[in-house]
Order: structure tokens, then sequence, then C-alpha cells
């Protein structure tokens, strides 16, 4: 265990250095920030003074070796449009993304596999036909279209929830949250529904699928044989075996969806991460931008061995030794 | 009214596809007495296994059991609900599957999948059930049971497995057991102690045993009466004295003949021509007829009936093996 902890280690070392190197070069390649950051009636040599403060007057291999120098001691840069460290403003926006993501992927899960295991024990019938139906418009429809349909019935038609923000938070541990007040509660419902929808698909398909396989298994047979009531086959038998799957996809759906859901949170202004990032990348911050990959990188990798620990205590078959590949 | 345990009158069993109902079963007529080992012989294809989930309605579809009786102590269990034949599958009824790394649940400790056959039957504790799990583990002679419950399929043997099925199957001190090819996947030595258990715990228990399998060697070694199976019915049946030893339908007799223990060293091994007929394939007549080397006229146009002797030896033949010509 020991040993598989430190190589993942190194391993995501690796992974972070290299996501680094192309992030920056890609970054710089994007364009000059300085004809968005400096106002065009400004002289020469204010100019000059301001391109050589933000270091960009080095060639690129060494902004990138000064900005690893800084990274390693925890500071990711500090954003050009914000005059504030890059990471710091990152992090402000994490609580509203991942109370967002955390709730939409709740719903996704709590809503989808029930409906799953229903579509995947009897695949012919017609609730599970028009489930099935419906996972496909859960998947392709696009994210925009359906946020804005959301707000178009809830909010216009209906007028029972709001079209924007983060509503009235409460401070739990110095963590603002809009999970424990009402109106806060009818801020979130809409985009955590539309970042949920196409998650509820991809685990009701995973789910149906995996449970029609699972009922043509032996020990299905072997378990009826024995007398166990279908309702234990089921939620036992069955259900343990098809949620090595549901867990990969949904740690996967998790990291992208908190680095990512920029459409939803733009679609409902929900002041989350994904904003930021979309906002900085208009304004060519790239300290902002690189910073924020890094983070998210950070993420997936923190979540991947999360899953692969989950892996261990779900199938008893899967070791954590050091000599995995 | 019988005192027989188990008794199929007619039983026909016929999976559906787009070109009609095959019959894999075709017409059985099975008797089991109280702790009686019955043996269940066919090739493959014989739809001997599918034989043995008949009796305990496990056919799913396309399969579909169409006719016949199967009356356990008297009930028949074709009319009986869902809920009843729950009630005694694995209670009454146990079933012992043919391959030991596909039937226990990958995912479960082996306390588990034994505890619930005990729990879905009958109020105990988790504690309780697990004290009888090890009991039973070691009746079938696994060491530290305890240990072993908390211990996952995967990190037990073959064998292992299969003695955690047999112990499985004796838990609910059932009326009968239902074995479908236990040790075929099973080596030789391994294969020999479990019949040798087996045999032992159902003598002890009063359990009576149908084992379906297509090894002869394990029916003479183990049974008291057989069924020979050929193309969906009972082609033969009788004490395994009579039937093995003595031999009156063909097809009987030609298993018989092409196993390893009825040659001499360094004789080839007799095989009967021609492969069993395909479900969607069985001639007219007789089924086994293209096969037969002592084969009639009238074995192309009339299905012979069943003649039953009056020792209960019985067997399906226009022109039975005379007497006294065994191997």
């Amino acid at each position: 265990m020991t040993a598989y902890i430190l190589q993942r280690l190194i391993q995501s070392v690796l992974v972070l250095l290299a996501v680094s190197i192309v992030v920056f070069l890609a970054v710089y390649g994007i364009g000059d920030p300085i004809e968005l950051l400096v106002p065009p009636q400004v002289s020469a040599a204010e100019r000059a003074a301001m391109i050589r403060r933000l270091g960009l007057d080095l060639p690129v291999w060494q902004q990138y070796l000064s900005f690893l120098g800084s990274a390693l001691k925890g500071d990711l840069g500090t954003s050009f449009v914000h005059g504030v460290p890059a990471l710091g403003l990152i992090l402000a926006r994490l609580p509203a993304t991942f109370e967002l993501v955390l709730l939409a992927m709740s719903v996704a899960a709590f809503i989808g596999v029930p409906l799953g295991l229903l579509a995947g024990l009897n695949p012919e019938s017609r609730p599970s036909r028009a489930i099935m139906a419906g996972t496909i418009l859960g998947f392709s429809l696009p994210s925009f279209w359906k946020g804005m349909m959301l707000i178009l019935l809830f909010s216009v038609f209906l007028g029972w929830l709001p079209t924007a923000g983060r509503g009235e938070t409460v401070f739990i541990l110095g963590v603002p949250t809009s999970l424990l007040t009402l109106d806060g509660l009818r801020h979130i419902a809409l985009p955590a529904l539309n970042l949920a929808i196409p998650n509820m698909a991809l685990m009701i398909r995973l789910v149906a699928a995996g449970t029609t396989e699972a009922m043509t298994q032996d020990y299905v047979k072997y378990a009826r044989a024995k007398g166990v009531r279908r309702r234990r086959i089921v939620g036992r038998h069955v259900l343990r075996n098809i949620l090595i799957p549901v867990v990969t996809v949904a740690g996967m759906e998790f990291g992208s969806l908190v680095a990512f859901s920029t459409i939803t949170e733009t679609v409902f202004a929900w002041p989350g991460m994904g904003k930021l990032l979309i906002d900085s990348i208009y304004h060519l911050d790239r300290p902002v931008v690189v910073a924020y990959v890094m983070l998210a990188t950070l993420l997936f990798v923190a979540v991947n061995f999360f899953v692969d620990v989950l892996y261990a205590a779900l199938d008893p078959r899967v070791k954590l030794t050091g000599d995995m590949a | 009214m019988t005192s027989s345990l188990l008794e199929v009158r007619g039983l026909k069993t016929v999976f559906h596809d787009l070109k009609g109902a095959w019959p894999a079963v075709d017409g059985v007529d099975l008797v089991v007495q109280p702790g009686e080992i019955v043996g269940l012989v066919g090739e493959s294809g014989s739809g001997k296994s599918v034989t043995g989930f008949s009796l305990v309605q496990l056919i799913d579809p396309p399969g579909e059991i169409v006719a016949g009786d199967v009356l356990f102590k008297g009930e028949d269990l074709r009319q009986a609900s869902d809920e009843r034949l729950r009630n005694l599958r694995g209670d009454r009824i146990a079933m012992i599957f043919q391959d030991p790394l596909m039937t226990l649940n990958p995912v479960l400790t082996i306390g588990e999948q034994m505890g619930e056959a005990i729990r879905e039957h009958r109020q105990c504790s988790t504690q309780e059930a697990l004290k009888e799990a090890a009991q039973a583990l070691s009746r079938v002679g696994i060491s530290s049971p305890e240990a072993r419950l908390k211990q996952y399929p995967h990190e037990f043997s073959g064998g292992m497995r299969q003695r955690v099925a047999i112990a499985t199957a004796l838990l609910n001190e059932p009326d009968l057991i239902i074995a479908d090819e236990p040790t075929t996947a099973l080596d030789v030595t391994i294969q020999s102690q479990i019949l040798f258990e087996v045999q032992k715990l159902s003598r002890e228990t009063g359990t009576a045993l149908l084992w379906i399998t297509h090894d002869l060697a394990v029916v003479a070694e183990l049974a008291d009466r057989v069924a020979v199976m050929y193309a969906g019915r009972i082609v033969e049946t009788g004490t395994v004295d009579d039937v093995l030893d003595r031999p009156r339908h063909p097809y009987t007799l030609g298993l018989l003949a092409s196993s390893a223990a009825t040659v001499a060293p360094g004789e080839r091994l007799k095989q009967i021509n021609g492969a069993a007929p395909s479900i969607d394939a069985r001639p007219s007549g007789c089924p086994f007829r293209p096969r037969c080397e002592r084969a009639l006229p009238v074995c192309a146009e009339l299905d012979p009936p069943s003649q039953i002797r009056t020792d209960g030896h019985s067997y399906r033949c226009h022109n039975p093996v005379p007497e006294g010509s065994a191997p």
C-alpha cells in the first residue's frame, strides 16, 4: 500500500510537470495580453515599464522557469487583471463550484442508479424504453440550450426559481455555502439540474447495461436457486457488481464538472471557477489560466487516486500494490 | 397417492425462437424416492441440465415449461406461486451448479453468501447463521471455517468452491439436492473426494440426490438408480446394476462401450457413430435411430413407447439389446 501511494505520487508529479509545460506554451501562443491590458493612450515608456513589470519581456523559457520556481514555493503567479495571486482568486471561487457539482452528482446518482436498475431489469418494458430514450436526449441536448430552456420554463413561465446568481449564503467553517438557505437552494436548483441531466443519463445507461448483463450471470441464477428474494438479488448481488464502472465514471465526471462546468456557470451566472476561467481567457489573464489548469490537473489526479482506493473497497479482487502498472 | 419425494410426469420444456418452439426436454418421467441417489446421465445437449432447472421452475425466456407435472411431496410445482417456489428453493430443494468459478458472487464474502441461504428461509441472527455456515464448512472438510467465511470466492480453489456450494446446499437440510455436473470442472482426485463426501453426507442426513452427469463412472460409484437421457427424453431407467450391467437400450450400451473402464488396455475406445441430433433436427420415430446399429424399419415410423418390466427397469426401444449380451 505504501509503495503504491509513493508510486502514484511520483506519477502525479510527472503529470503535473508535463501539463504545466503544455499549458504554459499554449497560453503563450494565444496572444499578447498587453494589447488588452494597456489602454491605447498610454505612452511607449509606460507601456515598456508595464511589460517589464509583468515579466513579459523575457524569452518564453525564462518565463516558464521563473513560473516553475515560484510555483514550487506555492505561488502560481499574480493575475494580470485583478492584481491578486491567481491561486487565491481561484480558490475563492472553488466552494461555489464545488457545492454545485456535489449537488448535481448526488442528484444524478440518486435518480440515475434506481432508474438504471429499473430499465436494466425489464429492458423490454414500456417504461424502460421511455427511460432509455430519455437518456439519449439527456446526452445530446447541448448544455447551454438546456440551461436556457430550464430558465424559460421554471423562471419565465412558471416564475418559481430565480435565473442567476448564488443567492443568500451562510458560512460553514469559514466557507460560504448556498445549500443551507432557502434562497440559496432556490438559486442552485436550476444550474445543478442542468449539470445533473447528462450525468444522470450516463448513470442510467451504465447501470442499465450492467444490470441486464449481471442478471444473466450464473451467480444470479444460483442465488435464485438458493431462494434469495429478488429484492436482495438486485440490491446486493447485482448492485455490488455494477457499482465498479459507475464509481469510475462518477469520479471522472466529478473531476471534469468541477474543472469545466464553464457553460452552466456562464448561463446561470453562477460565481464559480468555470466562469472565472472563461473571463480569464477573454482577458488573456495568463497566470490565472495556467494556475487553473494546474489545479484542475491536480484535482483529476486526486480523484483518480480516490477512485482506485474505492475500487479496492468495492472489489475484493483488487489489491493496491506498488508493482501495479 | 404415492410416497415418492419427487415424481415427474411428461415434463416438456421448449425453447422459443423465430422459427418455433424446440423441445429441449420432451416428455420426461422421473421418480426420486426419499433419501435415494438418482443419476441422470446423458451427452451434452441431451436436455439433462434443462430437466434439472425445470424441476425447480428456474427456466427463463426464451425457455418455457409447456407440459407435465412436477410433484414434490405431492405438490405440483408447476402450479406453485413464485413465493412458494422461492420458499422451497434452497430450503427443501437445493441445487449445486456445474461451474463453481461462476456461481459464487465474486464481490460478496462466502459468509454472506452462505448466511443468506439460511436467513432467507428462517428467522435467525447473522451470528447464528454464520455459526451454522461454519459448521457446514467443516462438515465438507474445510479447515478454519470461521476465517474462511470472511474470505471471497477468489481466495478459494475450484475444489474448495464446490465444497462451499455443497455445504451451502446442506445448510437447511433439504429433502432433495439437484446437482448439475458438480464435479465436471474439477480434477479427478478432487472429484472422487467430493463424490465420497456427498454420498456420505446424503446418507447421514437422508437427503435425496439427483445427480446430473455425463460420466457413467460417477453414477456407478454414487447412485442407487440411474436414468439415461437422450434427445430430451429418458430412454432407459432402472437400478444402477440393471442399467449398467444389463443395459437394454442400444444407446446405454453405446455409452458403456465408449467409457474407458470397459475397454482392455491397448484397445481402441469404441464410439457411438454420429452426434446427438441438435434440437431443431430431431429425426422422426426414435431419435436415436440414425446412430443405432440395431435400428429396424419400424424405428423410423414409430417412436418407441416406454416398456416397463416388473422390477422397475424400463427402456424405450423397439429392438432392445438381448439380455446377457452386455460388455
